[in-house]
């Protein structure tokens, strides 16, 4: 299977990596290329296999359902979680108007 | 007085904890020598006043009578993969130029409570995305190696590539390295240092910026196996902040160390005889064969028969699980913003160009390419075809492991098809690059304990080891044959010091 230059554009914009248009040319034979790779793994037949799920298999773990039941993970470190904001405003997250 | 930079981790250690010398005049040896080593770019900031204040607390707890630590008194290179509390964390993008976490990871903290320091935060291939150290944001590693009689610079591998140099140009003598598909054990045989992958969820990936979590797996990079055990001892446990952390004791693997491999089975897994690895890599796979023998080991064929198929599964699975990890990148909370002028071609500046405008300049073309791969294969109508067709491989790749397993103790393999090339000469060829990893993939995929340890050098004087991949939960077995082949190879070749 190979992709075109506007799928490679579609991918791009689900992505949310603005790419311009000599990205774009460079970027349609690389993964073409990748494409045309792993289309091998079509050879196997795995009709009857199960697709794996964990590598190692553990039962899942749950935490208890306590509020701040560790410090660091919990709430209350307002300064701590906008300390690298690139916009922090009045203790929020600042981003480009959304609505008009 | 010996040069303290020459000592390995044991070695410090015990000095330390000896009185032979004092852990602030290793931690100073070894910061002077770091900073003699610029010309390497192995690392992206150096943190000489954590290495410093490390070795007063053990040389004080020592004074005091105090219990030290595993690591007490060693100083070590961190990759800047491991988030550390107030230290720029990086992972060797723009995107996250500048971000400093209020938080430490939980590898690096158990380092620090082992009595470790830290030299700096070591570069890397961007978000662990490479394996020749090219696609870092802050510029390429250079290997201390290079061929005889050349001046061109030579790879140090990836993603670990400041990590192996580090170890390697004995600027560091242990770093922490994280291996996806192969970035511990590719970098250490690149630069001839060991370097250990332990089973999947030994070590925690809370704090680790992530990559592809399913296959993620911190461990330790140093010049002796011993070491390497005695790091990852300190390294390894169990932490309720991982939901994958193996709720296992850690095993006291270092005094456990045996080389005699009487009555074990050592696995050759005849897939791993490609097209295109070179005889030099063919030649040391048979020493190493005669070296485990010599040890008391019998040598069994295994069949491995998933092998080709492992390397294209994970370039769909790696890029998959990161497409869905880098979408945290956006420009909001953290890292670069770039918000293009309003009513300028490129956007008209509200949330979406924003985001679109920050992952254009923040992310490298490596990263980019996997994104956009991993995008692609999760989309709909291409999951099955692509997803879900790699993850049944991959569950036919561990199925091989688990026969195998059944007829041999622990496998042995080459780490890489060849050694170390020169920087630049496979940027163009993004398929050929991932060729390199297609024997330490494998492990990866099935979540499998695997080593690299040095065997030789080939006729250019550069590096080639020698792998070892173990049943989950059996990091002892591949210590110990990969003790088996140190004692024997006599592996003792230094880069010559030209930086």
């Amino acid at each position: 299977m190979s992709v075109t230059r506007e799928e490679v554009a579609k991918i791009a914009s689900l992505a949310r990596i603005r790419m311009d248009d000599a990205a774009l040319d460079r970027m349609v034979p690389e993964l073409n290329n990748i494409l045309d790779w792993v289309e091998q793994l079509g050879e196997v037949d795995t009709s009857t296999v199960a697709p794996m799920t964990a590598v190692i298999p553990q039962a899942q773990r749950l935490r208890d359902d306590v509020v701040d039941a560790d410090p660091k993970t919990g709430g209350g470190r307002r300064e701590d979680v906008l300390a690298n904001a690139p916009a922090a405003e009045h203790g929020f997250y600042g981003v480009p108007k959304v609505i008009e | 007085m010996t040069d303290l930079t020459n000592l390995g981790v044991k070695q410090i250690r015990d000095g330390v904890a000896s009185g032979d010398f004092t852990a602030r005049e290793v931690a100073e040896s070894f910061n002077a020598a770091v900073e003699a080593a610029a010309s390497l770019n192995a690392f992206i900031v150096t943190t000489p006043d954590h290495a410093l204040d490390a070795a007063d607390k053990a040389d004080a707890d020592r004074a005091a009578g105090k219990d030290l630590g595993k690591m007490a008194g060693v100083p070590i290179g961190m990759k800047d993969l491991f988030a550390t509390n107030g230290t720029q964390t990086t992972a060797a993008s723009h995107i996250l130029e500048g971000f400093v976490p209020p938080y430490e990871s939980t590898v690096s903290q158990n380092l620090w409570d082992a009595g470790a320091g830290m030299l700096g935060k070591l570069n890397l291939d961007q978000f662990a995305m490479g394996s020749s150290n090219e696609t870092s944001y802050f510029g390429n590693v250079a290997s201390p190696w290079r061929k005889e009689g050349s001046n061109a610079a030579m790879s140090p591998g990836g993603s670990s590539g400041g990590s192996s140099a580090a170890v390697a140009a004995r600027i560091a003598p242990a770093a922490t390295g994280t291996d996806t598909g192969g970035s511990i054990r590719q970098p250490a045989a690149f630069t001839g240092i060991c370097g250990i992958k332990p089973t999947y969820g030994r070590c925690s990936r809370w704090g680790v910026v992530a990559f592809a979590s399913s296959l993620d797996q911190a461990g330790p990079m140093a010049r002796s196996v011993e070491d390497c055990a005695i790091m990852l001892e300190a390294m390894a446990g169990f932490d309720p902040k991982d939901s994958t952390s193996l709720d296992m004791p850690v095993p006291d693997w270092s005094a456990a160390l045996d080389a005699d491999l009487s009555g074990k089975r050592v696995g050759i897994p005849n897939e791993y005889r490609m097209d295109g690895t070179d005889q030099a890599i063919l030649d040391v796979w048979e020493q190493g064969k005669e070296m485990l023998r010599d040890a008391g080991a019998e040598i069994v064929d295994v069949g491995l028969p998933h092998t080709k198929y492992a390397l294209p599964a994970y370039y769909i699975i790696a890029p998959a699980e990161a497409s869905s990890n880098l979408a945290r990148y956006d420009g909001v909370r953290y890292g670069l913003r770039d918000l293009p002028d309003p009513g300028s071609a490129s956007g008209a500046g509200g949330l979406q160009d924003m985001y679109a405008a920050t992952r254009e300049v923040g992310f490298g073309d490596e990263v980019k390419r996997r994104i956009l791969i991993g995008t692609y294969v999760l989309s709909a109508g291409f999951y099955d075809a692509y997803y879900t067709q790699a993850q049944k491989i991959r569950t036919l790749v561990q199925r091989d492991f688990n026969d195998a397993f059944a007829k041999c103790d622990v496998i042995l393999a080459p780490t890489t098809p060849t050694a170390s090339f020169p920087l630049g000469s496979l940027n163009d060829d993004p398929l050929t690059m991932y060729l390199n990893d297609v024997f330490a993939v494998p492990a990866s995929l099935a979540g499998l304990p695997a080593m690299s340890v040095p065997a030789t050098v080939n006729e250019d004087g550069l590096p080639l080891g020698l792998q070892l991949v173990g049943p989950a939960f059996d990091e002892q077995v591949v210590l110990n044959a990969g003790l088996a082949i140190e004692q024997r190879a006599g592996f003792t070749a230094q880069p010559e010091k030209w930086w």
